[in-house]
């Protein structure tokens, strides 16, 4: 149990800073597809270092509440997850991270804020169920939510929940906040929105928040290999596959409405999970 | 901490357009594009003056939008610069007669790099970027340190009086014949 335990807590050190290699990646590659050179690959690292060298400016103070509780959710997500936790607990937890954001951009009387913070809202509305149903997929295929039997199988899990397999992949181009899903902070094309979500937080308080983006990054790809876990070679390889598929589709796709993306979410994303867990559930 | 290049290696730009042509702003926007690629030294074109660290202007100011911009400015936290970005950015430029511009953006915010040129090349924007964004270290080393940093730093270094950052000029008045009061 404490070799688990200090495991656990090494990941939770190790996972910003994979995060950030993997955001790093993620820029050099997206620069060469675009046909330019792209960022030095330490890149998030010396943006976080910036960050929080610079003046702390916050219009109230429960903003900082949110951005601290937004990354400290974030870094108990990665704790649970590595611990081999209950999945239902840790999509709780997920969920009151990201809403801890959106409170902070609700906080604010900015509209910009405001609109940043709503689409969010809707992109959470959007992608919860389908977590949601990947997690009962996991119960399905166990018999029960903890994550440690997951570790603990023989038989890889996207051979039983291909299609919600499908549907995670969604959730993981949200989550990254790529195209055709890039709303409610612009990832990259910012100001549409004038930045949206992070609007108001400037200075330490973005850097919290870009540490929590690293630590979402190695999350969400990280349950990606949790597909394929008696192989941990093959669970790399796919995480890899996904992380490029995610680049090549922001590429691709060019940004979208925030409604389009609900609806597709709740029709057909819905449609190829709920299939899948019918599947499972008449076997 | 005699050495940190953080701000060189990661100065978020803001871009403000006061009266300008556009020339400027078309060149700069080039800048992002694939041929001249700001990314590579790490800078962000970020929509926002709370994210940014350097200011880049375009265009000679008028009345106006004098106010704007020091709103704009005063929203950056510091440490910031400010990039002047063309001949009317410098002085005024060929409009600098004309009864509604105030002649260059140094009357309204203080100014650290002067890009000039009609429009200013690429080339010299980056330039003059990146000499902005090495001034931001030395700016931060001046910045007024809290009680923390200051008993840090007076186990590493002899004490020296921390320097305030001087505050932003303020419009001259005899350049107001509307009476538009700007603050």
């Amino acid at each position: 149990m404490n070799s688990k335990v200090s495991l656990a807590l090494g990941a939770v050190v190790l996972a910003p800073v994979v995060g950030g290699f993997i955001r790093g990646l993620d820029r050099v590659i997206t620069a060469r597809m675009q046909g330019r050179v792209g960022p030095p690959l330490l890149q998030p690292f010396y943006d976080i270092l910036k960050l929080m060298r610079k003046e702390p400016v916050v219009v109230n103070r429960i903003q900082v509440t949110y951005a601290i509780l937004h990354l400290m959710l974030m870094v108990l997500s990665t704790f649970m997850l590595v611990m081999g936790q209950d999945s239902l607990m840790l999509l709780f937890i997920l969920a009151f991270s990201s809403l801890s954001l959106v409170l902070g951009g609700m906080s604010v009387r900015s509209p910009f804020s405001r609109i940043g913070s709503q689409r969010e809202i809707v992109m959470m509305m959007a992608y919860e169920p389908i977590l949601i149903l990947v997690v009962i997929g996991f119960y399905l295929v166990n018999g029960n939510f903890q994550i440690q039997a997951i570790y603990d199988s023989t038989r890889p899990l996207l051979l039983s929940m291909p299609l919600l397999f499908l549907a995670y992949l969604t959730v993981v181009m949200i989550k990254f906040q790529k195209s055709p899903f890039d709303l409610a902070t612009s990832h990259h094309a910012h100001q549409e929105i004038v930045k949206g979500l992070t609007l108001e937080f400037a200075g330490p308080y973005l850097g919290l928040i870009e540490i929590a983006h690293c630590y979402e990054a190695a999350f969400f790809l990280a349950l990606v290999g949790l597909f394929w876990t008696p192989h941990l070679a093959i669970a790399f390889i796919l995480m890899a596959v996904v992380f490029v598929l995610t680049i090549v589709a922001d590429n691709l796709c060019a940004r979208l409405t925030t409604f389009w993306m609900f609806r597709f979410m709740w029709t057909v994303v819905l449609g190829l999970a709920l299939t899948n867990i019918v599947w499972l559930y008449w076997r | 901490m005699k050495n940190q290049v953080t701000f060189e290696k990661s100065p978020w730009v803001v871009h403000f357009n006061c009266n300008s042509c556009n020339g400027c702003d078309i060149e700069m926007l080039a800048c992002l594009s694939p041929l001249y690629d700001l990314e590579r030294f790490g800078i962000v074109h970020v929509g926002n003056p709370k994210h940014a660290d350097v200011l880049l202007v375009t265009g000679s100011v008028n009345h106006r939008n004098a106010r704007v911009l020091k709103n704009v400015y005063d929203q950056m936290p510091e440490p910031k610069a400010v990039v002047a970005l063309g001949v009317c950015a410098a002085t005024g430029g060929i409009f600098k007669d004309c009864y509604n511009v105030l002649g260059g953006i140094e009357k309204v915010i203080p100014v650290d790099v002067f890009v000039p040129g009609c429009p200013a090349r690429p080339e010299a924007m980056i330039d003059g970027i990146l000499q902005a964004a090495r001034k931001l270290d030395e700016k931060r080393r001046k910045l007024p340190v809290t009680k923390a940093e200051q008993e840090t730093i007076s186990f590493t270094a002899p004490k020296e009086d921390p320097k305030p950052v001087p505050a932003a000029v303020d419009v001259i008045p005899a350049a107001d014949p509307l009476n538009q009061k700007i603050a």
